[in-house]
């Protein structure tokens, strides 16, 4: 064989090693049947990423509980507002576990002057209160979501001042020769594919149709097209992805539409799509003057960003509480651990710290 | 000695000179043909995996025209890629398998809409199209110009109609350009898999099983004749034609191999029958699916149940109600 086969030979074999180890999952990939046999009904799992995920869902210690008994915490302490039917011990404890929970670096003065703690100057103090309420609201409200294993600050923060899923609105590319579709880019909230990159405005935060497939047979007036279709298909991947499961998690393999052969799962997922949009909607969005004011955190730190490129709030969607677990943390009650989450006030916030309109 | 019945090529066949072609002749068929372009040469390379001769080229006036309407559309289609990565050649390269010209959305449904707005595809639509139409009269004339049958255009036209029902004949009876397919590597896939969802799971259309059925009995087939023909090389398997007429040696040890495996065998003649009209059937069965789609069934799902096509399986789970039914929603225990 003349050298320049035997080189062309040798650079065709490393590109096929580099394409097969690029673009395939190394093995093993496990399959369980979760339906009828023969109907593709199955979850695929790799125990490998499945044992990073595991490692990554665990919930903290639980500190002692604390004495409900006792002086509430409004007749002891100035401006409580929304933790003030809590016993002074429960509210030391669920301050210490909220600061391990979401500013372990920071500490205290994430959200206080340490000064004055009473003091409501940190404007994340503002927004701590209004996220108290919409734990509580989730918690109490959207039981078909979250059952009674509810939900904690924990649960999206793990750690961080800012959850590490968010979305925000992103900038199109502009010019003069081709209106930005929001597609035909890579998106990696669809599984890297070529769908819409951001389908989360109009599934997430507006209320958009996201139904696409007729109910009957032969055409009856559904206008949906197939433009249409990548939008939700983007919104089902991103779904997909956040829950680590795969289509036949909420879906049937033969009729993605059919309720009655669909797994039960599909109906905790719908209510889901509906508490983020909640979610998104009372109490994610209108705190965006705040962090419009601040749009690099507090002075303190951490500096990173409180919105996104085009000036929106950082949002939340599927993945903000579940990162990768069908369940978050597999469905470890964490919330049974913290009464105090249960006693949260949700009446409204006094004007000097309400939320900016 | 030559060697045929390896499975790669050992050998190669050379004239003294390039073969340039029988005279063209006056009494055409068409007229209008030019001459050739290009003496012709030889190309070892070529020679391992073909005849190793290249050229003499026909162009001619449908060729060229034809290059230059496919070259606008290519033009077209990479400009607005760039375009869509705001002009960034870095971006375009390592974007470039995502990238994508749109056709038009719904709101224009078949009137001419703004050149950013998909008026380029279907600018690049129309180029594409012109081209391919002159590349198939191409391939009749030049076929024609040579006194063969015209196999090779009707096979190629089969390709085109299924290219036609997608970009053209489907969308203008659903009435709208948006139906049509995008230019682009991942993005006519996603189309794809977004087509079958929209329209109830393409798996119970039939005609996309028919056209499954050709697609993968034509590399069967293929996979079959190939092989026996190599197989027979020692005896003379590779001159079919003659053998047609003439059975020697190999056409019977090959229709005798068939007829002990499977009891039945194609001759040398109807094996070639049986291959075109297998590969011409996937595409025009495939296009008869793709266009009954959205006109004439919605939900393919809902189609194939209403005839007893998709069969009823146990139910593992209690049925679950579509909650979006539910009489109050209050019921359901959530606010909307």
């Amino acid at each position: 064989m003349s050298l320049t086969a035997r080189v062309g030979l040798v650079f065709a074999a490393a590109l096929c090693v580099v394409i097969v180890l690029m673009t395939f999952e190394r093995p093993p990939v496990r399959a369980t049947q979760v339906g009828f046999r023969g109907t593709a009904m199955e979850q695929v799992v790799n125990p490998r990423t499945q044992a990073v995920r595991l490692a990554a869902n665990r919930i903290p210690e639980a500190p002692e509980a604390a004495d409900a008994e006792g002086e509430k915490a409004r007749e002891i302490y100035e401006n409580v507002q929304v933790l003030g039917e809590l016993s002074v011990a429960q509210f030391g404890r669920i301050m210490q576990a909220m600061t391990e929970w979401i500013a372990p670096e920071q500490g205290c003065a994430y959200c206080h002057n340490v000064e004055n703690m009473a003091s409501d100057e940190v404007y994340t103090k503002v927004v701590s209160r209004r996220m108290l309420q919409m734990t509580r609201h989730i918690n109490a409200d959207w039981q078909p979501h979250v059952g009674n294993t509810g939900v904690t600050c924990y649960t999206c923060h793990r750690g961080r001042p800012v959850p590490a899923e968010v979305w925000a609105s992103t900038v199109l590319a502009q010019n003069g020769l081709q209106a930005p579709r929001g597609q035909n880019h890579p998106a990696p909230v669809a599984n890297d594919s070529s769908l819409p990159g951001e389908p989360f405005t109009p599934f997430l935060l507006q209320d958009n149709e996201i139904r696409v497939i007729s109910t009957a047979a032969h055409p009856n007036g559904n206008t949906a097209n197939i433009q249409q279709t990548e939008w939700t298909y983007a919104l089902m991947m991103h779904m997909s992805e956040g829950l680590g499961v795969n289509c036949t998690f909420c879906h049937n393999s033969r009729s993605f539409a059919n309720w009655s052969s669909s797994p039960p799962a599909r109906l905790t997922a719908w209510h889901g799509i509906r508490m983020v949009r909640d979610i998104n909607t009372a109490y994610i969005v209108p705190l965006t003057p705040l962090w419009a004011a601040h749009p690099r955190g507090p002075a303190e730190g951490p500096h990173m960003p409180r919105l996104g490129p085009a000036g929106d709030a950082l949002k939340v969607n599927c993945a903000t509480c579940h990162q990768g677990a069908n369940r978050p943390f597999y469905g470890a009650p964490m919330l049974q651990d913290y009464p105090e989450l249960n006693l949260v006030s949700q009446g409204p916030l006094r004007a000097a710290s309400a939320t900016p309109q | 000695m030559p060697e045929y019945q390896n499975l790669f090529t050992r050998v190669q066949v050379r004239g003294p000179v390039p073969y340039p072609g029988t005279p063209m002749g006056t009494a055409q068929l068409l007229a209008g043909n030019s001459e050739r372009e290009l003496p012709g040469t030889f190309v070892h390379l070529f020679g391992k995996i073909g005849d190793a001769q290249v050229g003499p080229v026909y162009l001619g006036t449908l060729g060229v025209l034809s290059l230059v309407f496919g070259l606008i559309a290519f033009e077209i289609i990479g400009l607005n890629m760039l375009a869509s990565v705001n002009w960034d050649p870095v971006q375009f390269i390592r974007q470039l398998f995502w990238l994508a010209l749109e056709p038009p959305p719904a709101q224009y449904g078949l009137r001419i809409p703004p050149m950013r707005e998909g008026g380029w595809w279907i600018v690049a639509g129309f180029c594409l199209t012109v081209s391919i139409l002159l590349w198939w009269a191409r391939t009749y004339r030049r076929a024609r110009a040579l006194g063969m049958g015209t196999h090779v255009a009707w096979a190629f036209a089969a390709a085109i109609w299924l290219y036609l029902v997608l970009g053209f004949i489907r969308p203008v009876l659903m009435g709208s350009w948006s139906e049509a397919v995008p230019f682009g590597i991942f993005p006519h896939l996603d189309w794809t898999a977004a087509f079958s969802i929209r329209y109830g799971n393409l798996f119970y259309n039939p005609f996309h099983a028919l056209s499954i059925v050709f697609l993968y009995g034509s590399t069967l087939l293929f996979a079959m004749h190939g092989a026996t023909i190599l197989a027979l090389g020692r005896y003379g398997g590779e001159r079919e034609i003659e053998l047609v007429l003439d059975r020697g040696t190999a056409a019977e040890r090959g229709a005798l191999f068939w007829r002990w495996c499977m009891g039945f065998n194609a001759s040398f003649e109807s094996i070639h029958r049986w291959a075109w009209w297998f590969a011409v059937l996937c595409p025009l069965t495939g296009g008869l699916g793709i266009l009954l789609t959205g006109t004439v069934v919605d939900n393919w799902y809902l189609w194939a149940v209403d005839r007893h096509f998709a069969p009823a399986y146990p139910q593992i789970w209690q049925p679950v109600v579509d909650p979006a039914l539910a009489a109050t929603p209050a019921l359901q225990g959530a606010p909307r």
